[in-house]
């Protein structure tokens, strides 16, 4: 693979490049050696601490799977609230009355500017002080609220973003066949805008999934990460082994919905059905369609 | 209502000024561990090119918590690792730093590699054509484009930043979500009151952030 970078490799560069990639190596060896070593030395490599993700079903049954349907649960809940408030937020933010927008525009920024963990520490109090849900349900009450809140404002200027990116002449032509303001943004933009926005909700959800783990770790809710007490505890400190074993639960989930989320932007790039472009999966990095220099 | 805040119990600009170092030291760390990745990404040697991708999209789909929470728990209980911290909230800040660069570099990585990308081939191609080799390219000539152009997602990568600090919490420093905690158990009848408080220091914290870097992302910005 050649970049605009650099040039296609010659003899002389083709050595360099292998002493690089030796030089990488035993950087990379030295590193890994040292940190194994250390490992080693605590004993974490034993084979007895690792063997039970394999051997031992029980390790699955009782709590990594119990622990990642509770963390589902939360992110899909968060999900299905946010996404209907944070459409009636983006169109409330696009409105003509001035009475609307602006303290819908003060509402979104306001919980933007605010970390998930404070909205959801806060949930967590409000639930417990004037509420009375048991005390099994709200860690789960108060992860979801606070990701709803914060997620609804994001998924807002997501919605806006995708709404204004759309020609004028859609809502102009809307317009001039007579239809109301409302007929107009529910039959005309958001139906072309949701396309155009879908690469971005779907990576919304990795935030969403690893927000949850706030939960876990700082409110007692008994998500995915929350078990690895439990396994350390049970399994005889193999603490470096759970928390690999818990990582790379994180990560397969999180890469099978990146995934979807750059199939999908690729399929409406291709597809071109939708009149604005798709808003990238990584939102807020302005793209430039110009010819790019990294070749990646 | 804000009597608490007069109680003198509570070291509330104490707390923010951790928040606040914990973002800057942060920055400046995955800021130089960004632009480390990005410069292995695009990089001629293949297996940096592999590490860099390899780095990025792990750590970008773990959770900030599990990293933190995997520093406490692996690197210091498990191995005795203190980064030459002596009470536990020193070594629960570095580890809070150490493991926020680890993250948010990732972010700082994919922002300037959106920055490269806006960067015309014919820069490169110029650069090449005097004979510069593949280090004079991204350091005289590429990167400094790149930076410019990137200084918005850049912001909002420090913005993010600032607000996943909090998460340090998690891990025993003693930040503005650390106090926010104890005060929400101490001060039940001032919960508005105390919610208030820290999300104005908050909004303190990112709104400045985001319009001076706005402003400057304009300055910046090459004119093409």
């Amino acid at each position: 693979m050649s970049s605009v970078l650099y040039d296609t490799p010659g003899p002389r560069a083709k050595r360099r490049n292998v002493v690089y990639t030796i030089a990488f190596v035993a950087v990379a060896a030295l590193v890994g050696w040292w940190v194994l070593s250390a490992l080693n030395d605590k004993h974490q490599l034993d084979a007895n601490k690792w063997s039970p993700f394999v051997t031992d079903s029980n390790v699955w049954t009782t709590y990594l799977v119990p622990g990642l349907t509770e963390t589902l649960k939360a992110a899909a809940l968060a999900i299905l609230i946010a996404l209907p408030l944070g459409a009636l937020l983006g169109i409330g933010r696009l409105s003509d009355h001035r009475w609307v927008r602006v303290p819908v525009g003060a509402v979104v920024e306001f919980f933007r500017a605010i970390p998930v963990l404070m909205l959801m520490m806060f949930a967590a109090a409000l639930y417990r002080e004037f509420t009375t849900i048991s005390s099994d349900f709200r860690p789960l009450y108060a992860v979801v609220t606070g990701l709803v809140l914060y997620n609804a404002s994001v998924i807002a200027e997501v919605v806006r973003a995708g709404v204004l990116s759309l020609p004028r002449g859609q809502g102009d032509a809307a317009v001039a066949l007579g239809m109301r303001k409302g007929q107009t943004m529910l039959y005309v933009l958001l139906p072309q805008a949701v396309t155009v926005m879908l690469p971005a909700l779907v990576s919304q959800l990795v935030v969403i999934v690893k927000d949850t783990a706030l939960g876990g770790a700082l409110l007692g809710f008994e998500d995915l990460l929350s078990q690895a007490r439990q396994i350390t505890a049970n399994y005889g400190a193999n603490t470096i082994a759970t928390l690999v074993v818990i990582a790379l639960i994180y990560i397969v989930l999180n890469g099978i919905i990146t995934n979807l989320a750059g199939r999908l932007e690729q399929r409406l790039r291709r597809g071109r059905k939708s009149t604005a472009a798709a808003i990238p999966a990584q939102a807020a990095a302005p793209e430039a369609e110009v010819k790019s220099v990294s070749g990646a | 209502m804000f009597d608490f805040l007069d109680s003198g119990q509570y070291d509330l600009l104490g707390a923010f000024w951790v928040t606040a170092k914990l973002a800057l030291y942060s920055a400046i760390g995955s800021l130089i561990w960004g632009t480390a990745l990005v410069s292995m990404r695009v990089s001629p040697v293949p297996l940096m090119r592999s590490f860099g991708t390899a780095y990025v999209n792990l750590v970008r789909n773990t959770p900030l918590t599990v990293v933190l929470v995997g520093c406490l728990l692996g690197l210091n209980q498990t191995l005795g690792i203190t980064l030459g911290g002596g009470r536990s909230e020193d070594i629960g800040f570095r580890l809070a730093v150490l493991g926020l660069v680890a993250y948010t570099g990732t972010f700082v990585c994919e922002a300037l590699r959106s920055g490269i990308n806006t960067v015309p081939a014919g820069q490169a191609e110029a650069a090449r054509a005097l004979g510069m080799s593949f280090t004079q390219v991204l350091t005289v000539v590429v990167l400094p484009q790149a930076f410019r152009a990137a200084v918005t997602p850049l912001a909002n990568v420090l913005i993010a930043l600032t607000k996943n600090t909090t998460v340090a919490a998690a891990i025993g420093a003693v930040d503005a979500a650390f106090l926010m905690k104890t005060m929400i158990e101490n001060e039940t009848d001032a919960l508005f009151a105390v919610f208030a408080v820290f999300a104005f220091g908050f909004i303190v914290l990112t709104l400045p952030t985001g319009l001076i870097l706005g402003w400057a992302a304009k300055r910046l910005a090459v004119k093409r």
